[in-house]
């Protein structure tokens, strides 16, 4: 019994206690690996679904707060059992499925959903030696399974065999397909950055973090990111005021809840990535040594994360679906495309072996050029479109509506 | 029978399998669905030959963009009573026949060559390999730029022919 | 060790799966799907001999993303050419799309 193992490598030290004990008892070494690896997975497994009752609850409340009333307080101590209300009163709904739906389809895509977001977290590293798997391609497979989430949205509105869950699926695969390409482009400035697609490398990398070197990708990536979510400001997909509540429209009960945690989870996911990906993750001090000082300062970057996604639900109306996509092809993906080769430039421009705050230092210059250029060119094209239309309003004046297309072009480039 | 194989054959079976439903389901989305299990047991089958990259692209691109949008064409050009007819054309038996007698000679010439095993393992920076060669003049930086104005010419061509004409 | 005949006895099957799909159905997003069975089969076997035959180099890989790259081009205009003919036609059964047969 090494306890000191026990503090520097906690997984490794439960590994090796369950692995003597199953050999003692007669399993062959291969198979008690293979009984060790279900074991991880079923952990991971029942965090990812037991944290949401958190989620929700720490949610609601702070949504309360900033609308200046309290949110749940009656059930269990600060109303932290008010989520177990909940789930109860969900699981004993009745269960019903529309004629003329897709049974296979139906069932399948609440599963999916929640299956995508839990499948996130196998990559993601709560410390330098406590992560589910550290795949070298670990950012990309995390887009990958995202990508899942989609078809789960698709499968959920057709399956139903109702017209508007059909509308609102369609506008939802629009929005989350369109949304990745910005958070793939800005993913890549943190893997540019580091060298590498690991996450666990990533972190590593992360002297000073990639808040620094990286703000207007760190911004964008959060901003898709909580779009491919669906959440307020995007959330225009499943409100209640939107084409009847969209996709789900036609689930009730558990399976409702099973959307419903898949979306929760997201919300902490996003949070968890960003902290990871721009915050440096499970870095602060100590944390090399005592690995569940780096669980705790994960944590709470990720828990920071997630409290700008509910200040942004909280804070913002929701955005319509043709604004929303102008927004992503005519902004993000622009000026994610710049944030990559602003980047890479600057990236090659700084002489090896420099100091880790000089590399911070220039790569953030790159970055506000880059942001002085992105508003330089939207305000010159926002003074034409308000030229535009003054020159159209003063020539509606003088001719008194007739003539006005005749003079409007004559205002518009006398700049 | 080591444990690898043991998973291969899981895996080769669950591709079999989906494949054999893509093609003979009558629902189409079912069809589809079908598909997907079938890229991703492919994706599977990329892990096991230690190629993760291309594993993870398989699903994004694959699952992750076409079988979206099969699923959207699926759905946009349904028309009611087409789903309960046969989905085979009146050719059907040589269709398999032809199909057979194919797999039966890619088997046969397939077991007659005898194959330059390399002895090397796969190199632990083969991604960083792969992203060399990608910009590389010497190697592969021409197919590279080449694929991209591939891909620009679809992007083109697919709005326009598909596009509403107002 | 799995041998490499077994990967590339699978690879042939789903070819000739994906075969079979493209020369039998009637509905033409499902000879596309088809089609990309068939890709799919070349990919397995392109990887395939990667990883046996020469896996320092680069050059399976490469091959197997050109594939990728195309395949995702062809099913994009595939698609559309389907869409754009049901709108026309208002069919997408092979058969019934023969106005240029003699």
């Amino acid at each position: 019994m090494d306890f000191s193992q026990l503090l520097s490598d906690p997984i490794g030290f439960i590994a090796g206690l369950l692995t003597g004990l199953l050999t003692g008892i007669g399993i062959p070494e291969p198979a008690a690996r293979v009984v060790l690896m279900v074991i991880g997975v079923i952990v991971v497994a029942s965090f990812c679904l037991v944290f949401p009752l958190f989620l929700i609850w720490f949610e609601r409340r702070i949504v309360a707060r900033m609308q200046d009333r309290m949110g749940p307080n009656r059930v269990g101590p600060q109303g932290l059992l008010q989520t177990i209300a909940d789930a109860l009163k969900l699981l004993t709904k009745e269960d019903i499925t529309p004629i003329g739906a897709d049974k296979i389809a139906y069932n399948i895509a609440p599963v999916l959903a929640v299956v995508a977001v839990i499948s996130i977290w196998a990559v993601i590293p709560f410390a330098h030696n406590i992560v589910g798997t550290d795949v070298n391609v670990g950012a990309l497979y995390i887009v990958s399974v995202g990508s899942l989430g989609t078809l789960a949205i698709m499968l959920g509105g057709w399956a139903s065999n109702n017209k508007y869950a059909l509308l609102g699926a369609f506008r939802t695969v629009a929005q989350l397909v369109s949304y990745e390409v910005p958070m793939i482009l800005s993913l890549l400035v943190p893997v540019i950055l580091a060298r590498s697609m690991g996450m666990n490398d990533i972190v590593r990398a992360q002297e000073v973090w990639f808040l620094v070197s990286a703000p207007i990708a760190a911004l964008i990536f959060f901003a898709s990111s909580v779009a491919e979510v669906g959440r307020t400001p995007f959330d225009l997909l499943e409100a209640e005021s939107e084409i009847v509540a969209g996709f789900h429209i036609e689930y009730s009960g558990m399976k409702f809840a099973m959307f419903f945690v898949a979306e929760f989870m997201h919300a902490f996911t996003v949070g968890a990535l960003t902290a990871i990906l721009f915050l440096g993750g499970w870095r602060g001090p100590f944390a090399e040594q005592y690995p569940i000082l780096g669980v705790i300062y994960f944590m709470l970057k990720a828990f920071a994360g997630y409290f700008f996604v509910i200040l942004l639900r909280a804070t913002l109306p929701r955005i319509r679906i043709d604004h929303m996509l102008d927004l992503n092809w005519k902004f993000l993906t622009p000026v994610s495309l710049g944030a990559v080769v602003f980047t890479i430039v600057a990236d090659k421009l700084i002489p090896l072996g420099a100091a880790p705050w000089f590399r911070a230092g220039v790569l953030f210059l790159a970055n506000l050029l880059l942001g002085w250029i992105t508003f330089w060119l939207l305000s010159g094209s926002a003074r034409r479109m308000r030229q535009a239309e003054e020159g159209g309003e003063a020539g509606h004046g003088e001719e008194h509506g007739g003539q006005a297309e005749e003079h409007a072009p004559a205002h518009a480039p006398a700049h | 029978m080591t444990s690898l194989q043991i998973i291969f054959l899981a895996t080769a079976a669950a591709t079999l399998i989906s494949s054999l439903m893509v093609v003979t389901a009558r629902n189409l989305v079912h069809a589809a669905l079908w598909l997907i299990v079938s890229l991703f047991t492919v994706a599977v089958l990329f892990v096991l030959l230690e190629a993760g990259f291309l594993a993870a692209v398989q699903v994004v691109l694959y699952i992750g963009a076409i079988a979206i949008l099969i699923i959207f064409a699926i759905m946009l050009t349904r028309r009611v009573m087409q789903d309960t007819g046969p989905q085979t054309n009146r050719q059907w038996w040589l269709s398999a026949l032809i199909a057979a007698a194919l797999l039966a000679a890619l088997i046969f010439t397939l077991s007659q060559v005898q194959y330059p095993l390399s002895t090397a393992g796969v190199p632990d920076d083969s991604l960083r390999t792969l992203g060399r060669a990608l910009v590389d003049p010497n190697q592969y930086m021409l197919p590279f730029e080449v694929a991209s104005v591939l891909l620009l010419v679809a992007l083109i061509g697919s709005i326009v022919v598909a596009g509403d004409r107002k | 060790m799995i041998p490499l005949s077994w990967y590339l006895t699978l690879a042939a099957a789903v070819f000739c799966v994906g075969l079979y799909g493209v020369l039998a159905r009637k509905n033409a997003v499902a000879i596309l799907m088809g089609i990309e069975l068939m890709l799919n089969a070349v990919n397995i076997n392109l990887v395939a001999f990667w990883h046996y035959l020469t896996p320092t180099l680069a050059s399976g890989q490469m091959f197997a993303i050109i594939v990728f790259t195309v395949a995702a081009a062809e099913a994009a205009v595939g698609l559309a050419l389907i869409i754009s003919i049901y709108r026309r036609r208002n069919t997408v059964v092979a058969e019934e799309i023969d106005l240029m047969k003699w």
